[in-house]
């Protein structure tokens, strides 16, 4: 009779206990950033207000290192085992959302209202991913270098030309002070080329692919005006005004901080590193115009729902909840990222009016544009790569970009067109 | 004569858990003790080694995608034309109106080669090929064109890297073998320093010999300057084309030589020092000690070094990968890092499966040939 009852009293147990742990759903979130710590203490700050706000979901946080984190979603899409919450970095989400590893999101309306254009995913009509900041890429200069030489500073409004930014090159080199007179962090190889350089490109008039069809890369990245930008690209290095592709990585991270290079095309995330070597004589300045606009890589790490995923509902509740000017601020502050929205801009420490960066909000705001966002960008990105180091290298332009051209068209040739045609 | 209950007894617990209880086991059935013995690493090899070359194998058939919603199809040899495909194509010279050559600062002027591989409708064989070399053939110009330029420089560079760091590395640590092969005082600290880099992970040593090479202030650079007091030009030893190659070539072979070291030295311990005493007494010197008694000693480990190195070159990737990425111009591409950025980087999984099964049919040739020439002749 005892055991009886024992027994009774486990089996009672083990019913409450099981139903307490249905009651409340988990939802799995895998995060790029592993010791990124300023950034991942904000995410587990969203997370915890999450869990704590409702009583459906408990999101549970896996860190993940960057280096590893694409291949790790490559491996765990083909293994049938996403996690709920994806992060992802911004050209890759179409290539996912094309292989079927993405579910469209389905946000209350007006959730992404005053969020920057680049924040927000769509792939063939559908919202795929949704950004809680945005990087800004621009010229890192010193007020007191440019005075000395005459060189004009530049605004958003009147961006240099293509000949202002050329003579200003030539005549920071001619001054024998530096090393180079713009680095452009050719050691950051992958990502940061297509990213930090094919703004150049567009500048010029050309392109990583036809954007109308985004069927064939046959004129936008051969054509004259991507010859220009070749020619002009290969000249840098050249006439030496530029370090080249093995330029040491200690280069890249000191040379602006200890004055060995005059200007420095780097990103936001170094922007308060630059600002506290060089003080009150910090410039951001935005890109310079080549005929077709001054124009700046855009889209950043973001937020999307996996197709596997058996809570749907509950992700978009988290990623709507994550939507708060309050988490903007959190990452701006911890990490130096700027925010997506004009109203968190105002209330962050780098970017309200007056403070350090606040040109980066600017730069974004007005400059960005997306990488092609089509299924075809990680090759095609890697193709990119390889043909602007070529020509910095000294290979004949024209070839060079033909070739890319080849390798592109081939590519979506091969996958059907990447969904852009019935074929 | 032990009984088979007797064996059994005798085993361990195992064995007696394994089998049924009056097996004869050590008696009649050693294989079945061997293939137990070797069951562990023939699992591991047939489902690390085995199945994925097969999968690559079938996959270089097809247009197999890393990620994609379309489904994969077999698509025959196209994956290996579009690799392998070579053309030789004349080039004629410009002539103007009047059918004479044009010259151009005193040389031949000729068209264009992309007016004839790009969207020309007479030449659709040529269509996308890019020129590999070319030669002066009277007033043509003959062209070699490849559809995959890449791929025949990463083949040609892995080639050259094989065949130039076989003997550079083996003869190496053969001569640091014979240095330390003595009996001084601390020469296994000697022996562990030259072993020391093999320990060192190799994408470690690339990143330190990075910075060594570094063009700007690397320590090679300061180091001949300071040689030749001052007159040594600072040379971008990885940004150059010319020097690449050769940079990576003697970086890899400094890591290696100390694993290849040790084995000439046990090689070396295996000769009996009585044939060196009776070569002594009939008045060799140390050159024909080396060549009548060492080398003939030391032939099987020759062939063993001389094929593992050849083998560990052909596949040659993290130094590309860390070093240079195959720059600049294509000088350091290698078979094996342009098979990974393909199959893996471009998601084409399907190419770099035949990039894969191409070289395992060059090792395979190379590692046969090797066999033959070095085979015992009696």
């Amino acid at each position: 009779m005892k055991k009886a009852a024992s027994l009774l009293v486990l089996v009672v147990m083990l019913i409450t206990v099981s139903g307490l742990a249905s009651a409340q759903t988990e939802l799995s979130f895998w995060y790029h950033g592993a010791g990124n710590t300023a950034e991942g203490e904000v995410f587990q700050m969203i997370v915890d207000d999450f869990n704590a706000s409702q009583s459906d979901y408990v999101v549970v946080v896996e860190d993940f290192p960057q280096a590893n984190y694409n291949s790790s979603i490559v491996a765990a899409a083909a293994a049938g085992d996403m996690p709920d919450i994806v992060d992802i970095d911004g050209p890759v989400f179409a290539n996912w959302a094309w292989s079927g590893w993405l579910a469209p999101l389905s946000l209350s309306e007006g959730a992404t209202e005053g969020l920057l254009p680049s924040a927000i995913s769509e792939y063939q009509g559908d919202l795929y991913a949704v950004g809680l900041w945005e990087a800004a890429v621009a010229v890192f200069a010193r007020r007191s270098v440019l005075d000395a030489n005459d060189i004009r500073i530049p605004t958003l409004d009147e961006p240099w030309t293509a000949d202002e930014f050329d003579a200003a090159l030539e005549a920071l080199q001619a001054t024998g002070e530096f090393d180079v007179a713009l680095d452009l962090g050719m050691v950051w190889t992958g990502e940061w080329y297509p990213y930090a350089f094919s703004p150049f490109l567009q500048s010029f008039g050309g392109d990583m692919i036809d954007r109308d069809t985004y069927l064939t890369a046959e004129g936008a990245l051969n054509g004259p005006e991507a010859v220009a930008f070749g020619e002009w690209w290969q000249s840098l290095f050249e006439r030496g005004l530029a370090y080249g592709t093995s330029q040491d990585g200690a280069d890249r991270d000191t040379c602006f901080i200890d004055n060995r290079c005059a200007l420095q095309w780097n990103g936001n995330w170094a922007g308060a590193a630059a600002a506290e070597a060089a003080g009150d004589d910090i410039l951001f300045l935005p890109a310079p115009d080549f005929g077709h606009g001054n124009i700046i890589g855009a889209a950043s790490w973001q937020l999307g729902l996996s197709a596997t995923s058996e809570h749907p509902e509950g992700v978009n509740a988290f990623i709507e909840f994550a939507l708060q000017d309050e988490y903007f601020v959190a990452f701006s502050d911890g990490n130096g990222l700027a925010p997506p929205t004009k109203d968190a801009a105002g209330l962050t420490m780098n970017y309200s009016s007056g403070a350090a960066m606040e040109v980066f909000y600017e730069l974004s705001e007005a400059q960005g544009l997306v990488r092609p966002v089509t299924p075809g960008y990680p090759t095609m990105a890697l193709i990119f790569e390889k043909a602007l180091a070529d020509i910095a290298n000294g290979a004949d332009v024209q070839d060079t970009l033909d070739a890319a051209v080849d390798e592109i068209d081939q590519d979506i040739e091969d996958n059907m067109g990447y969904g852009f045609e019935d074929m | 004569m032990t009984t088979a209950a007797e064996a059994r007894r005798n085993s361990p617990l195992w064995v007696r858990w394994l089998l049924p209880k009056d097996a004869p086991l050590f008696q009649r059935n050693d294989a079945v003790v061997g293939w137990l013995m070797a069951a562990p690493a023939l699992i591991i090899l047939t489902v690390f080694l085995v199945v994925p070359f097969l999968m690559a194998f079938t996959m270089s058939f097809t247009n197999q995608r890393l990620a994609s919603p379309n489904p994969a199809e077999w698509v025959g040899l196209r994956n290996f034309e579009r690799l392998l495909n070579v053309q030789i194509f004349s080039l004629e010279p410009e002539r103007d109106a009047a059918g004479h050559i044009v010259y151009d600062d005193g040389e031949i002027a000729y068209p264009r080669l992309r007016s004839f591989t790009r969207n020309n409708p007479d030449y659709p064989h040529l269509d996308g090929m890019r020129e590999l070399t070319s030669w002066q053939a009277g007033e043509n110009r003959t062209i070699l064109l490849a559809a995959d330029v890449v791929f025949f420089r990463a083949l040609i560079n892995t080639l050259i890297f094989a065949a130039v760091i076989a003997p550079l590395q083996g003869g190496l640590a053969l001569l640091l073998a014979l240095l330390l092969n003595q009996a001084l005082p601390y020469i296994s600290i000697f022996r562990s320093v030259y072993f020391a880099p093999v320990v060192v992970s190799m994408v470690v040593v690339s990143l330190l010999w990075r910075f060594i090479y570094d063009g700007q202030n690397g320590l090679l650079n300061t180091l001949l300057g300071i040689v030749t007091f001052g007159s040594f030009q600072p040379v971008d030893w990885l940004g150059n084309p010319y020097t690449a190659l050769p940079a990576m070539i003697a970086m890899s072979a400094w890591q290696a030589v100390g694993f290849h070291m040790v084995i000439w030295l046990s090689g070396l311990q295996t000769i009996p020092t009585s044939l060196y005493e009776a070569a002594g007494l009939d008045g060799c010197g140390a050159w024909k000690k080396f060549r009548y008694v060492t080398w003939p000693g030391l032939r099987n480990t020759a062939v063993l070094v001389l094929i593992v190195i050849t083998i560990q070159a052909m596949g040659l990737f993290v130094q590309v990968d860390v070093m240079t990425r195959g720059g600049p111009l294509d000088a350091t591409q290698s078979v094996v890092y342009q098979a990974v950025q393909r199959g893996y980087a471009k998601q084409d999984i399907a190419e770099g499966s035949a990039i894969s099964v191409i070289l395992f049919v060059i090792v395979f040739v190379i590692a046969m040939a090797q066999r033959y020439i070095t085979r015992e002749r009696n």
